[in-house]
Order: C-alpha cells, then structure tokens, then sequence
C-alpha cells in the first residue's frame, strides 16, 4: 500500500483523490442520503449529536456511519505511514469555542464546505453565495494569521488520550449496529433517508484514508491559495467537485438549476453568504475544516477532538435554541447567532496573538 | 543564522512564520524546527516555490530544515 501511494506523483494522487472522493459523494445519494448530502461532515455530525439524544430536532437523528469511518479511516492511515502522534494543550477552550460557532454558521446554511460544493453539483446556485462567503471568512482569517494570530504552541503526550476518540468512535460504531433503544433515529426527514451502513462506512473508511494522507481541507484549499498561492489543496476541491457534478449528470441527480426549490436548503442569500463567511473565519482560525478536524481527530490532534466536542456542542444549542435554519428559511435567532459568533470570531482573531518571546 | 521555531505549532502557522520570516530577510539562509510531517512537507514546498534549496536533518522531537537561497 505504502509503494502504491509512493509510486503515484504526490499532485495526481491529489487530484485522483478528490475525484474519488466526489463521485463517491454523488453516488451516496444515489443510495440513500438525502438530495445534494450525500456526504456532510457538519450535517452528520448533528444526526449524530441528535441519535445520541442530544438534540430533540426528530429528523435529524441517525449515527451517520460516514463519520465514525472518516476518523477511523484517518486513525488507520495514520498508524499505516507513522504518522499518529498524540498532542494537545493548544488553546482547547478556544477551539470548543470556534468549533461550536462553526457548526452554528454550517446550520443555518444548511452545509458545511463539502456540501456547499455538492449543492452546487446538484444544481443548487445557493451554492454559489456560500463559497462566495466562505472565501471571504477564510480570507479575514489570513489577515488574522499575517498579524501574527495562533493559538499556541500544542505538547506532546502520553498516547492514550490520542486513542480515546478513535475508541469513542468505536463505541458509536457498534451503538449504530446494534441500534440500542437510548439510540435515536429519524423515521421522517433528512435524518431517515440513508445508505445501508455497511456501504456508508466503507466509503468513510475510504475518504478518512485518502484525506489523510492528502492533507485534504475544504477551507485550507482557498487559504492556500490567497496566502501563498498554492493550488495543491484547491486542486482537490476542484476534483472534487467535478466528480460530484459529472456523476450527478450521468445519473441525473441534477434536479433543476436554480435558486429556490433546492433539496434541504433555503435561498436567503444574505445570512447563506455571512454563515459560510463565519465557517470560512472560523475554519481558518481553527486550520482546518469540520473534515480536516475529523480527520487529525483521528491521528491524534487531541486540541482537533476538542474542536469536534465543540461541534457537537454548536449542533445541540442549534437546535435546541432554534437557531437552525430549515428549508423554511433562516430562523430569526440564527441570524442573530451568526452575527454575534462573528463579532466572536473576529475578537479571538485580535486578541489570540503570540507574546514575543525575549 | 535566522531560526523559526516553529515545533508545536498546527498546519498553516509554521508556513506563514517561515513565509514571514523569508519575507523580512531575503536571500538569507534559514532554519526552520518543525514538529510534524505535515508541516515538514508544507514549509518545504513554499521554500521550494520561493526558490530556496532545502536540506532535511531528523531531530529528537521533529525536524530541522535547513533553507538556502539558491545563487543566482
């Protein structure tokens, strides 16, 4: 396995697995996921969140089975190049913060970066103003980075609580075969409409592998790209999306193009654009993604598992204080919480920056 | 010489303190100490891309990256 990644040059194996990963991404809707979410690293984990009875939102439950295979996808891959480390310690209150904030602005888009990129394979143009608002949130955040913004230095550390979300991971996994009755599951709405679990997790497996070991981020690609012009990460979202939209169009999955009547989405343009603006900040201030935070959540980054805590955090409140939108339209609590994790983000862009060391 | 210490710290900050540290002293050698592969493989690339050589030792808890400017 080793030879074959190392045989493939390292831009092709980029470009092929954002490819992959896109068709897969269309195909899963093909059997069973709900329209333009074949895959969602945000909208799975709050299916999550609510199985776990965390949240009361009744169509949006279900241990989505793509999740727990993208951090043991990762966690293999991981141990399979060495590269699994356990570290933390890096501003782990802040990162429950942003990670929450960037659910919350994922929620009412209805989307994380993936499935912005998918909506728009779909045919939905919404698409279109989320990136447009992701690129500008990751834009604020390299102004942040240039001022010299981090979140500190991380340690190294025993291994086990490296191990301990991989293993958490394994509980969900086998709570999502057995189905034991504290286990909530959608019979109506997105939360019921799924591919069998076995096909979920096994393309789970697949993407966390692959994106682990291209350093795959949904957000740090337009990052790259404005910060030090570098494509190699934008290349695989590229990929990615031209998966997706072809194989929609071989299967025709690309239902109208257009901004109203679009599945599990709502075309208020203004809070689209300035929610993915709050993910794209966040993101950026994070490192990375919801993927990518799954991703090193998988190989170790414990201050990355706190940031996925904190998602799932941002899911519970969003739905539970009725600041998710549906395709209804922006709920008036959720503009009002973007607006404020805004001014949040925006704070901790001026304020976390490193003391000159003497 | 010029060092970034740039161990510990998470994919983008060693690539924008490397950048920033090229930006400020051009066509001077530098050594950058990383922690993890990822951030390895991303300082190298940017120094490449902005014409630097870039020589690899392996150090205790990660690595020392050594980058000169090309002659021209």
């Amino acid at each position: 396995m080793r030879r074959l990644f190392r045989s493939l040059s390292p831009h092709m194996l980029l470009i092929i697995s954002g490819l992959v990963f896109g068709v897969l991404a269309s195909l899963l809707v093909r059997w069973g996921n709900p329209g333009n979410m074949g895959f969602c690293a945000a909208c799975f984990l709050r299916d999550i969140t609510g199985a776990l009875g965390l949240h009361r939102a009744e169509v949006a439950q279900y241990i989505r089975p793509e999740i727990l295979g993208l951090v043991l996808g990762s966690f293999i891959a991981a141990f399979a190049f060495k590269e699994f480390r356990t570290r933390g310690g890096s501003a782990p209150l802040v990162r429950f913060l942003l990670g929450a904030l960037m659910m919350i602005g994922a929620l009412v888009f209805l989307g994380c970066p993936v499935r912005a990129l998918l909506r728009l394979a779909g045919g939905d143009l919404n698409g279109i103003t989320a990136l447009v608002g992701l690129a500008f949130g990751a834009f604020l955040g390299i102004l942040f980075l240039k001022r010299g913004f981090n979140l500190g230095r991380s340690t190294k550390m025993p291994s086990l609580p490296g191990w301990l979300f991989p293993a958490f991971t394994i509980v969900l996994l086998l709570f999502a075969i057995f189905t034991p009755y504290f286990i909530f599951s959608s019979t109506t709405g997105p939360g019921a409409l799924h591919a069998v679990l076995w096909i979920a997790l096994v393309i789970g497996l697949g993407v966390g592998f692959l994106a682990q070991r291209t350093r795959m981020c949904f957000v740090g690609g337009w990052r790259d790209l404005m910060l030090i012009k570098d494509i190699r990460l934008f290349s695989i979202i590229a990929a990615f999306f031209v998966g997706a939209l072809v194989t929609n169009l071989i299967l025709g999955q690309v239902g109208h193009w257009g901004f109203t009547d679009q599945p599990i989405a709502h075309n208020n343009h203004l809070w689209n654009f300035f929610s993915m603006a709050l993910v794209g900040l966040a993101a950026t201030l994070l490192g990375g993604c919801p993927l990518r935070q799954m991703i090193l959540s998988g190989e170790g980054d414990t201050d990355a598992v706190m940031t996925v805590l904190g998602m799932i955090a941002g899911a519970a409140v969003a739905h539970n204080f009725g600041l998710a939108a549906s395709p209804k339209g922006v709920a008036t609590f959720g503009a009002w919480a973007v607006g404020i994790g805004l001014a949040i983000a925006l704070v901790t862009g001026f304020l976390m920056k490193e003391r000159r060391q003497s | 010489m010029m060092e970034v210490d740039a161990r510990g710290f998470s994919c983008p900050i060693p690539v924008v303190k490397t950048k920033e540290a090229i930006d400020n002293n051009p066509n001077v050698p530098l050594t950058v100490l990383v922690e993890s592969e990822v951030s390895k493989e991303n300082v190298s690339r940017l120094a490449r891309s902005r014409g630097y050589s870039v020589k690899l030792e392996r150090i205790e808890d990660g690595f020392r990256l050594l980058l000169s400017p090309s002659s021209k």
